[in-house]
């Protein structure tokens, strides 16, 4: 079972000193949870993306790759990625290259964002939203499976002999997990090609989520992945804890009740309705137990601990009690709970033994430039000498 | 079809605000009427009636946060489930009241698919009587539900008119016989799925679990694979 926090980089006034941090201290903010996620010996740190302020993290592989330059065994990870608005060739390309130099540590979540405009400023209808999203998830999974992709869809131009670099890390492309709040459709195409599945779980009753996972896990079941409890399940959170619970109810409610999202909306009914937890570490655990009785046994448990306006010293201290208080209860309780059989969410090195066992994992060399900045039909040296590059000629 | 009618389910959501209130009192009249056109066609009914006034600052909450508390979650249920809905709104400022769009705005867009409806409002001045068919007939259009023909606008001096008690009884037997036909119900159930619907919805034939889910549509292939439906433009909507 993975643990970890999710940020969406959000900027927002903090309501109990008026303070509004900067772009460049939120990025550097982010950059200290990671650090200290890292630190305190969380499984998982996940950037969310967007492109509008008051958000900041436009960008998450360029931040993700300076996480993993100073970190030692965190997975750096999404919350989301838009594989709406975003070529998947530019995902497979920049994904790709984080990993390599995060020697592995990454993985990635896809979502559709909920942003209108963002549509129409990436030239985008968000009417096709559903489609754009299935059709461009088929195109990056084929990106880092095949070395020579010839494509022809709906959303982007067609491709004739290209090769996405770098190919992805030892031959085994990021794990991904699609996330959805709503929609069948990705929760098929994540159980179709055996992938995870993560409910972001919050902003929502109890258990809401429960008819979309249960569905992810069935078809996972019925495409052959192994049984429906076997399926790979990631949920999202919102927390805040403290030693004392009257200290995290008192200390967050300004951040909860004056936030837009909520206003008026009193803390504690908030607390009784949805899977949000504020309290004592014990509060967070018995709550967070909950789930594992709701959604059956799961992989992945990340939560959202610096929204809303928070100063980095809180931020930092949640993850600080994550590490130290709450995860190690959870890792024990919830492995104590688990069935047989139930597998962890796969990471590079767990990708890599199912691929080669034993055997050298493949590492591409490049065919020679022959003068046209190509390499020729067979792009590696130990391509599949079957599958021939076509490239687009010119007129 | 012999044998004993099921017994319907109505509905009456009343945005009135005061205590008596004459919208209440209209959706009142309009029940009685409803129950008494069934009963004298055999058909057993169960009247449930909803003041929105005691919930208004939980429907705003909802709007505004997207969170609807259990109280309004339950509200929204039981109109899932009625079988005809009697729909009453004061006019205010030329227009139905804030708090009954408001709620309409919680609801589901297939919530009411088919549903036969009595629209009826109140208002200080007979200058209103189109409100109901202005707005609420549009408004009920937009979920395609089934207003009855007859709308129901009652200025104060209509409540010293035997006309009014004619309308109202019109009226519920116009919903009466659209409950009698089981037309609605056949509707909703002949073309569920020509509706847009939203998995894990609150309309009571909504899809909760994968039996309930269509995996042979176009977007469906696509999930697993399959090339791309047509351009959204090209689809019948």
């Amino acid at each position: 079972m993975q643990f970890g926090v999710f940020a969406i980089g959000d900027i927002s006034p903090d309501p109990t000193t008026g303070y509004t941090q900067s772009e460049a201290e939120r990025i550097s903010n982010l950059i200290a949870i990671g650090r200290r996620a890292d630190e305190v010996g969380l499984d998982v740190v996940a950037l969310g993306e967007h492109h509008n302020p008051p958000f900041v993290i436009s960008s998450p592989p360029a931040l993700l790759a300076h996480i993993a330059a100073l970190t030692d065994r965190i997975i750096l990870s999404t919350a989301v990625t838009l594989i709406t608005t975003n070529d998947p060739v530019k995902i497979a390309e920049d994904y790709a290259m984080v990993q390599h130099v995060a020697k592995g540590r990454l993985d990635l979540m896809l979502g559709r964002g909920n942003t209108v405009p963002v549509y129409p400023w990436f030239g985008r209808d968000i009417r096709d939203g559903v489609a754009m999203s299935l059709e461009n998830y088929n195109l990056l999974h084929r990106l880092w499976r095949e070395d020579v992709v010839d494509w022809d869809g709906r959303f982007r131009t067609p491709l004739q002999g290209f090769t996405a670099t770098p190919r992805p890390l030892d031959g085994v492309p990021p794990f991904v997990w699609h996330g959805s709040i709503r929609t069948p459709e990705t929760a098929e195409q994540a159980a179709f090609y055996g992938n995870g599945f993560f409910a972001n779980h919050i902003l929502a009753p109890n258990f809401h989520f429960r008819p979309l996972v249960d569905l992810y896990r069935q078809r996972f079941a019925h495409y052959g992945h192994g049984a429906a409890e076997q399926a790979i399940v990631g949920l999202g959170g919102h927390s805040f804890i403290a030693k004392r619970s009257q200290d995290a109810i008192e200390t967050y409610r300004p951040y909860f009740e004056r936030h837009p999202f909520f206003r008026g909306t009193r803390l504690e009914d908030y607390l009784a309705a949805t899977p949000a937890t504020v309290g004592s570490p014990q509060e967070v655990i018995d709550k967070v137990m909950t789930f594992q009785e709701g959604f059956g046994d799961y992989q992945r448990q990340l939560f959202l601990v610096d929204s809303g306006g928070l100063p980095v010293e809180l931020a930092l201290e949640q993850v600080e009690l994550l590490g130290a208080e709450v995860v190690p209860v959870l890792r024990k309780e919830m492995a104590a709970r688990r069935k047989p059989g139930v597998p962890d969410a796969p990471t590079h090195e767990s990708l890599v033994r199912a691929k080669y066992g034993d055997a050298e994992p493949r590492q591409p060399r490049p065919n020679p430039n022959r003068g046209d900045n190509l390499s020729g039909a067979s792009p590696y040296q130990d391509s599949d000498p079957d599958v021939e590059a076509r490239f687009p000629v010119a007129f | 079809m012999v044998g004993i009618p099921r017994p319907v389910t109505i509905v009456a959501v009343n945005a009135g605000v005061s205590d008596p209130s004459t919208t209440r009192l209209l959706a009142d009249r309009v029940v009685q009427k409803a129950i008494d056109a069934l009963r004298e066609s055999g058909t057993p009914a169960t009247v449930r009636t909803i003041d929105l006034a005691p919930l208004a600052a939980d429907i705003a909450r909802a709007l505004v946060s997207g969170l609807p508390d259990p109280e309004v979650r339950a509200v929204i249920g039981q109109v899932a489930q009625a079988d005809a809905v009697i729909a009453a709104t004061p006019v205010y400022k030329a227009g139905i009241s804030g708090l009954f769009k408001t709620f309409a705005d919680l609801i589901d867009n297939d919530l009411l698919i088919a549903k036969p409806v009595v629209l009826a409002a109140t208002g200080g001045s007979a200058r209103h009587a189109m409100v109901v068919d202005d707005q609420l007939r549009p408004l009920f259009a937009f979920l395609r539900a089934i207003p009855v023909p007859t709308s129901l606008y009652v200025a104060p001096e209509d409540w010293g008119s035997a006309d009014l008690g004619r309308r109202i009884d019109r009226a519920a037997r116009e919903l009466a016989v659209l409950l009698g036909t089981g037309a609605g119900r056949q509707i909703a159930e002949s073309n569920w799925e020509g509706y847009q619907h939203q998995f894990g919805g609150n309309a009571t034939a909504a899809a909760r679990s994968f039996a309930d889910v269509d995996f042979d549509t176009d977007l469906m292939r696509l999930a697993t694979g399959g090339g791309s439906p047509p351009p959204a433009r090209e689809r019948g909507r």
